[in-house]
């Protein structure tokens, strides 16, 4: 399938493969800032930035290198903990260095729960994540020391500046993530299609092969916890500093790692296209369906029970799709594509 | 037919609107971040219906305040805090907003910061940061009627008022059973400070969340042998603490709840266990006072009521969103003598909280009497010394077993304002005086 695609669109390869990404970033940079509503902003594209970041992260891990893991949310917090220690104990210390530092942190977190991929796999792993998700949560709220002792343990985020200019702002704020996410995600991109990126799919694809042409598998299986969990601590730091402005350990708990596992199984595994797919899907798609429900219905029913008949729609659309498609939005886009361009040709 | 009359229903409404609109009625709005859906429906339904009942009676019976037609649309949480946020981003657009009332404290605290670059008052009745109650740094915050400290103060003087005075809990063994998150630890410090302060001895003991399991806890407690037991609980905790007290043998009428811990959905699954059990309230519960009758004589019977289910109506929630809309619609009123009977703005309103004063006499004029005592809001004091009663379960419904009693402000502010100054220190911000209390944003 690939090596087809590849054939047909060969003598403009490389217009397509730019031209997408450029116009998005484009519209990134000059028409959201210009045109955007604060809604759009605060409650919709902050929202999707920080899950679309952490669901990559996640894609590296569990699509490309294939190890389930359900500490997503915990990684999430490390990074926003971190950040927030980092920014209040060293004076001086610039917004970018307290992210990098958080990410570390993360990735810090990351490998030690990462251990016992070497020895577990699938669904046991996963179970074995769920280990971080339970203990950071726990860490956090026991030692007040996190929260720098406020006595509710909920930290509001400092006021963002880089090089003296304020992100406090909507718009600054959006800037800031969305650089973030840009450079990460490339920082993804490059890495996927290097050596390294080669054997993460080796070990996902088949262990005892990978193991037999020479790949490092534990070296590779740590790398992908290391990565993955950095990335995922600078989405939670963006999540805690730009969009919700406030975090509290509760915030971080088992349903966000969920929310971003089905965000990469929705959108595709193996896809960086699929994590952001999948995040304007879990992001966006509810709300749509909210005001639409709203609009329609608001006169008849109260909004608890719009509430409950979305969650239904939400659901039904969810399994529909993946019937339809079970490699996700990503694959579904794909089909759509060909198919337009068979009819074209 | 009942299609057709919706549909009536729906043109007349929307001729209203037009028409609202062509002769730009005076209107304050109330944006609702309500849950009715999610592990803590009965809490969201019970607060926002009273809500929504008390300033639909306002309009029915008064017309508005002072010809201000009150208004609100609610958006659901599901007492999430990114949901809450959407509401937020998704009401604060519509013109002539009061206040926000969220009673959800992670919501409350997502929207600090929103809400003072907004200039907009939020209103955290009974809960909330309790630092927030330090009117200098927190200009746009209100904790009103009671804050997590004054509460802790609140249940140890009625312990030694039953026990016949505060110098006569020297001695005596108090344990407090506390959930197991930031809410439940925050008031571990202040329970040490007045074991220390009277003399008593303390011990606390944690619940992990969610609490349905505490067998372990409870045999802790029958060996510590204590006088009280004061329950810090939340959701499934309190009814399985109440069970698990009476297996292990321990009587319920020497367990006090708490603010969270006080209302028809903490006891009732708890079943005959909880006969006895006395817990916190800032409001009565009930529906004799004259503003819940005539709430079900106005409201209900015109059939505008809110809640589904009529036995709900002066329950705990129901009555502490009754108190909640006389605390807004006071404000405004308040705020309107100073700006004018017309529609006010955040910072206008927020005025009005910080003169909010209703006198025991006041709160009889409202048909509030003996349903909440008394609130003496400052723009330095931003809890307004709210009374605290305390009431008895006899297993249909609660009883008041005791007078209004006051909290030891004096003893807590010293600790509120050492919090909310490192918080302004934190946050750059600087310390408020009267004067800047007194400068008010009006378009």
């Amino acid at each position: 399938m690939a090596v087809q695609a590849l054939d047909a669109g060969r003598p403009s390869i490389d217009w397509q493969k730019w031209a997408l990404p450029a116009a998005l970033i484009a519209v990134a940079y000059c028409l959201i800032p210009a045109y955007a509503s604060s809604y759009l902003v605060e409650a919709i594209l902050l929202p999707f930035l920080a899950l679309s970041l952490a669901a990559v992260g996640l894609n590296l891990l569990t699509g490309y290198c294939g190890q389930l893991s359900l500490g997503s949310s915990a990684f999430m917090a490390v990074g926003a903990f971190a950040a927030y220690n980092f920014n209040l104990r060293v004076e001086g210390l610039p917004l970018a260095a307290t992210m990098i530092l958080a990410g570390i942190s993360a990735a810090g977190i990351g490998v030690v729960f990462g251990l016992p991929s070497l020895r577990l796999r699938g669904f046991y792993l996963a179970v074995s994540t769920l280990a971080a998700q339970f203990f950071v949560q726990w860490a956090l709220t026991k030692f007040g020391w996190f929260s720098n002792d406020n006595p509710s343990g909920v930290i509001s985020a400092p006021h963002l500046v880089i090089a003296g200019f304020s992100f406090d702002g909507a718009t600054g704020r959006y800037l800031l993530s969305v650089t973030t996410v840009i450079l990460l995600t490339a920082l993804v991109w490059r890495l996927v299609n290097s050596a390294t990126g080669r054997n993460f799919i080796a070990v996902r694809d088949n262990e005892t092969a990978a193991r037999v042409i020479g790949v490092p598998v534990l070296r590779t299986k740590l790398l992908a916890f290391a990565i993955s969990s950095f990335i995922i601590g600078v989405a939670g730091v963006l999540w805690a500093f730009t969009y919700l402005r406030t975090v509290e350990p509760a915030g971080f708990n088992l349903d966000r790692s969920f929310q971003i596992l089905f965000i990469i199984i929705i959108g595709g595994l193996a896809s960086i296209r699929g994590a952001f797919l999948g995040a304007a899907f879990i992001v966006v798609f509810p709300l749509a369906l909210s005001r639409l429900g709203a609009a329609l219905f608001g006169w008849l029913f109260d909004s608890g029970v719009l509430d409950m008949s979305q969650r239904i729609v939400l659901g039904a659309l969810i399994i529909i799709f993946l019937i339809a498609e079970p490699n996700g939005l990503s694959a579904l886009l794909d089909r759509l594509k060909r198919r337009i361009g068979s009819r074209s040709s | 037919m009942t299609f057709f009359s919706h549909l009536r229903k729906a043109a007349i409404a929307t001729a209203f609107v037009l028409g609202a609109t062509a002769v730009h009625a005076d209107e304050q709005y109330f944006p609702l971040q309500s849950y009715r859906v999610g592990p803590y429906a009965a809490g969201g339904t019970g607060f926002f219906g009273g809500f929504i009942d008390y300033l639909n009676l306002i309009n029915i019976r008064d017309g508005g305040v002072n010809g201000v037609k009150l208004t609100w649309s609610e958006g659901e949480t599901q007492y999430e805090v990114e949901k809450g946020v959407e509401v937020y981003e998704r009401l604060k657009s519509n013109p002539g907003i009061a206040a926000w009332n969220p009673l959800s404290v992670g919501i409350a605290y997502a929207m600090i910061d929103r809400i003072t670059d907004d200039k907009v008052p939020l209103i955290t009745i009974n809960h909330g940061r309790t630092d927030t109650t330090d009117g200098r740094v927190f200009p746009y915050v209100f904790p009103l009627l009671l804050n997590p400290y004054s509460e802790t103060s609140g249940i140890v003087n009625y312990i030694a008022s039953k026990e016949g005075g505060l110098d006569k809990l020297k001695g005596k063994k108090i344990v407090v059973l506390y959930h197991g998150s930031p809410y439940g630890k925050e008031t571990i410090p202040i329970y040490e400070l007045l074991a220390q302060k009277y003399g008593f001895e303390l011990s606390q003991i944690e619940v992990p969340h969610p609490g349905n399991e505490q067998q372990a806890q409870w045999l802790t407690i029958r060996r510590e042998h204590p006088d009280y037991v004061v329950l810090r609980g939340w959701g499934v905790m309190n009814p399985v603490a109440l069970k698990t007290a009476q297996k292990t043998g321990f009587p319920a009428d020497h367990i006090v709840g708490n603010v969270w811990s006080n209302s028809e959905e903490d006891v009732i699954p708890a079943g005959d266990a909880a006969k006895g059990y006395t817990a916190i309230t800032t409001q009565a519960s009930g529906e004799q006072y004259p503003v819940v009758q005539e709430i079900v004589k106005t409201v209900y019977g015109a059939g505008k009521g809110n809640l589904e289910d009529k036995s709900r109506i002066g329950s705990v929630y129901h009555n502490l969103g009754i108190v909640n809309g006389i605390l807004n619609v006071e404000a405004v009123r308040i705020a309107q003598a100073k700006f004018g009977n017309r529609t006010l703005t955040g910072d206008e309103v927020r005025w009005g909280f910080e003169h909010l004063k209703l006198d025991p006499a006041r709160v009889e004029a409202l048909g509030a009497k003996d349903l909440f005592h008394s609130i003496n809001v400052s723009w330095y004091n931003h809890e307004g010394d709210g009374y605290v009663t305390f009431q008895q379960w006899d297993g249909k419904k609660w009883n008041v077993v005791s007078d209004w009693i006051a909290p030891d402000w004096k003893l807590l502010r010293p600790i509120i304002e050492k919090s909310s100054e490192a918080y302004a220190k934190e946050k750059g911000i600087k310390i408020r005086t009267a004067e800047d209390a007194e400068a008010v944003v009006s378009n």
